[in-house]
């Protein structure tokens, strides 16, 4: 199987470590995976301040660079997300339709797909797991508190591989960070308040470290964690998995 | 055009394809304990429960009870010679404004909520559960369902000018979520559940 | 837009007392919790729900002849029905009902419709004197303000602040903020309102087309006392309150409360059918815009709303910036999706106060796809021009941009050294990111740099 490297925009140009982490992951996984260079953006900080209309250059530009892999791979679940629902093409609906069944996010392409059951990894440290709404509600990498029925989590199924890892509990396990794309600025008292209240929960049972499968989240709460000169720092689900120690 | 008329034309128009209505009829409770479970509810949400075997016993043990209260009313026949029957006549009910213990019957409970149903050809006046100041209802054990599924089955499609579901004394907590019993209808339930 | 009366400028006045933010989110949050611990204890909730959606779904496509046959059945019973199309209609019929009969003084229990009419302001001006006896209400009504909770109306008041409404319009010693003392205060109080007023009105929970009964829930008993001792019984129903058969009941009644507050049922759930002998009772079938969101193929299964209240008690952007800070009758997850069928200009700045988590659609008894409607609704409001023109000008902007590889990577690789040579250019008070987080730190180069050095491609 071939698989196309999907980076979200903002990970691209600030958070290269997780993509490079994924990558990494990929490749010892036994994957052939590769990542198109003329890639861009999802096209989601257009649609979801209602601009979906002017998001035509980005799903060309997507479906340009993804076709002719088997899947295409992404650590980010809000992305992952967005292209299921919303590529689309002008001229080749069939060609959008299927690619949006081959994006995967990357924690739900290593259980479902990959089916790994083991890691070479250590991170021996609290962990707090902030769930990700898009991820959760949306592409359903777990079960979410507001729902009668069996729990499970894909990403705390992968974190339980990694040795001396300690999953610490939240008091709202999923409750949202308070991101949400332009949202962070446009309603930037209650964004930030979220954030504050999420990091909260966070430091108030013991973590260490926050991890999420979602950058965007992160990015918000680090931006909190280091306003207020906290220890705690953020890691994308990604660079534990691939076995980093700690992040300095 | 009327708007009734202007109201059914935009409905018609606007209303989406046909969507049928779904088979409810695998919707039941169970009949494990159900009247543990009826007392259990009850109790939990500010409702006393009374096991009487029969509404001998009932008037027995009313006896104690009603000398805390002024005037005493019930629907009950056989407790008619302890306090005031209902007149079934009555025509003005604010006159029962001053009922402070009232009796009445329910053929109906329920034991997922700890609800009593009553109607109106039970109640006589339908303010009388309400305007008391305590009320309580006797109800046969053997009358608890499971869950309202069976309660609406044995509704059925009897016909009422009212009929209500009484679960507990009336309640808010609209001032900073501190829960108070007793708001405008009865400040205390008791059921007698009859065996 | 409304300028500076727009959701964002309301929360951010909200959030100025963080204590008090705390305060009304743990509250709400308290019953969000209650609502968990109630639900799990229904091992098929999920398939309820399920049943309750596919119902709503069956009245929404049938509802001509829903309305119909519940027209027919009520008023066979004897129950007058009225037909309203908007609020100024309703308005005037219970107006005209009350002076019909020479009367200036009516008691009301909680309807969510009434407060969409402005039904209390109307009568007002023509000389009616409306007590809201709903304790909730109440408490709003002598603060001459909106609720701020469909089922908790003053959940955004302490109950200090309430003991001085009551001190000042119901004379209780100044000071006293003991929750029974002043329910038991106000039980006095309304008593000899039930008493002596002639004319009751109240809402409606759900009307049953098979029977052409309608039931009214309520924990205080309040909507009883009203209309048993009243001479005219009023009331006010949404057209998308129908439900097919009384059996319904069963599905709905079990869903509404453990929904709402985490009780198993309401005190309260008292049916409707026939008025009392010699008395009127009347029901107003109203429209004001139902029938319009029933025709939006997106926005129709808003009407599937039992006004429980769910959403709003899971939405952290609603526990966090409070119900006034929505500007309408109805606020929260579903108030976004309902009001800009009414009016777009007005209420456009409510489907943008949500972070799209999804919560809300699945504490949703009926299942209405909030959170999608959510979406939706944001791309009809910018398409009708009601977005803010920096916003325009800026997503065209970024649109361009991230529509070309060139351009993507001249402005990523921009903006990185500015960021890095310049800081100060971006870590001021004019990016409201920076107000009170750090911008993210900046790497020596893009994943894309990266790549193209380790991986030779």
């Amino acid at each position: 199987m071939k698989v196309g490297l999907f980076i979200p925009c903002y990970v691209d140009q600030f958070y290269p470590g997780a993509a490079i982490a994924t990558l990494q992951l990929l490749e010892k996984l036994g994957v052939d995976v590769s990542y198109p260079p003329n890639q861009t953006c999802c096209g989601q900080p257009m649609a979801n301040s209602g601009f979906e209309h002017l998001t035509g250059d980005c799903n060309r530009l997507f479906i340009k660079n993804f076709s002719g892999f088997d899947y295409i791979v992404c650590p980010s679940g809000s992305c992952v997300l967005h292209i299921k629902h919303h590529l689309h093409s002008e001229t080749n609906e069939a060609e959008a339709a299927a690619m949006r069944g081959k994006v995967y996010e990357l924690v739900e392409f290593m259980t479902d797909i990959l089916k790994v059951e083991t890691l070479n990894a250590e991170f021996p440290h609290k962990v707090g797991l902030h769930q990700s709404c898009h991820g959760q509600r949306g592409l359903y990498l777990s079960q979410m508190t507001e729902l009668v029925a069996p729990a499970f989590s894909k990403p705390r199924q992968l974190l339980n591989m990694v040795k001396d890892l300690e999953i610490m509990p939240l008091d709202r396990p999923d409750e949202c960070c308070g991101f949400g794309g332009t949202f962070c600025v446009a309603e930037e008292a209650v964004s930030v308040k979220m954030g504050q209240d999420r990091v909260a929960d966070h430091l108030n049972n013991g973590v260490d470290y926050i991890t999420s499968p979602d950058l965007s989240c992160l990015m918000h709460m680090e931006g909190i964690l280091h306003r207020r000169g906290s220890k705690v720092k953020v890691i994308h689900i990604a660079e534990i998995l691939n076995g980093k120690r700690n992040q300095d | 055009m009327s708007s009734r008329d202007k109201i059914l034309a935009a409905v018609s128009q606007n209303q989406p394809v046909y969507s049928p209505v779904p088979d409810i009829s695998f919707l039941q409770g169970d009949n494990d304990n159900t009247v543990a479970k009826f007392v259990d509810i009850l109790t939990t949400i500010g409702g006393k429960v009374i096991l009487a075997e029969t509404i001998a016993d009932v008037r027995f043990l009313l006896l104690e009870e009603l000398k805390n209260h002024s005037r005493k009313v019930t629907t009950v026949p056989l407790l008619g010679d302890i306090m005031e029957m209902v007149n079934k006549s009555l025509h003005d009910p604010h006159t029962m404004e001053n009922i402070d213990y009232a009796v009445i019957e329910a053929d109906l409970a329920v034991a997922e909520n700890g609800a009593v149903w009553v109607t109106e050809d039970k109640l006589f006046t339908r303010v009388l559960p309400f305007i008391c100041q305590h009320l309580a209802v006797i109800v046969k054990a053997d009358n608890v369902v499971p869950t309202m599924h069976e309660a609406y089955q044995k509704i059925g499609d009897s016909t009422y000018g009212f009929g209500t579901f009484i679960a507990g004394p009336s309640k808010t907590a609209d001032i900073e979520q501190s829960l108070v019993l007793g708001a405008h209808g009865a400040r205390s339930l008791t059921v007698f559940l009859l065996s | 837009m409304t300028g500076n009366k727009d959701h964002a400028a309301l929360a951010e006045v909200f959030n100025k007392d963080e204590d008090r933010v705390d305060w009304h989110d743990e509250t709400l949050w308290f019953i969000r919790k209650k609502r968990d611990l109630a639900v799990n204890k229904i091992d098929n909730w999920e398939e309820l729900r399920e049943t309750a959606s596919q119902i709503k779904n069956n009245v929404l496509s049938n509802l001509s002849n829903y309305l119909q046959e519940f027209e027919a059945k009520a008023s066979a019973n004897g129950v007058i029905v009225h037909w309203a199309a908007d609020a100024a209609e309703h308005n005037q019929i219970v107006l005209d009902l009350l002076k019909q009969q020479g009367i200036t003084q009516m008691v009301k229990s909680k309807s969510m419709l009434t407060e969409e009419c402005h039904l209390n302001e109307h009568l007002e001006a023509n000389g009616i004197d409306v007590i809201d006896s709903d304790l909730g209400e109440r408490i709003v009504q002598l603060a001459k303000e909106m609720p701020s909770h469909i089922v908790l109306p003053c959940i955004h008041k302490k109950k200090e602040e309430i003991g001085e409404l009551f001190h000042e319009h119901l004379g209780t010693p100044a000071g006293n903020a003991d929750p029974q003392f002043l329910t038991e205060t106000a039980r006095q109080h309304l008593r000899d309102v039930f008493l002596t007023r002639r004319a009751a009105l109240t809402g409606v929970n759900f009307a049953i087309a098979e029977t052409g009964e309608f039931v009214v829930c309520t924990n205080e008993g309040n909507a009883d006392m009203g209309a048993h001792l009243a001479d005219i019984h009023i009331a006010s129903m949404g057209i998308e309150k129908i439900i097919p058969e009384r059996k319904h009941l069963s599905v709905f009644l079990r869903l509404l409360t453990r929904s709402a507050t985490g009780q198993p049922i309401t005190t309260y759930s008292s049916h409707f059918s026939k008025p009392r002998k010699g008395k009127e009772m009347h029901i107003i079938l109203v429209d004001n815009g139902r029938s319009i969101q029933l025709g939006r193929e997106d926005f129709r299964n808003s009407l599937k709303c039992i006004r429980c209240g769910a959403c709003m008690n899971t939405c952290p952007v609603y526990r966090r910036s409070g119900g006034h800070s929505y500007h309408y009758a109805i606020s929260g997850p579903i108030g976004a999706i309902l009001a800009p069928n009414l009016d777009m200009e007005k209420y456009a700045d409510l489907p943008f106060a949500s972070t799209l988590c999804g919560s809300c659609s699945n504490v949703c008894p009926v299942k209405i796809d909030i959170h999608d409607q959510l979406y939706k609704w944001r791309q009809v409001i910018v398409q009708k021009g009601y977005a803010p023109t920096a916003k325009k000008v800026s997503m065209q902007a970024i649109a361009n941009v991230l529509g070309s590889s060139w351009k993507y990577h001249v402005a990523g690789k921009a903006a990185r050294t500015v960021m890095q040579l310049a800081p100060f250019a971006v870590n001021n008070k004019f990016n409201p990111w920076y107000k009170h987080r750090d911008m993210p730190e900046v790497p020596e180069k893009s994943f894309g740099e990266w790549y193209k050095i380790n991986r030779n491609k």
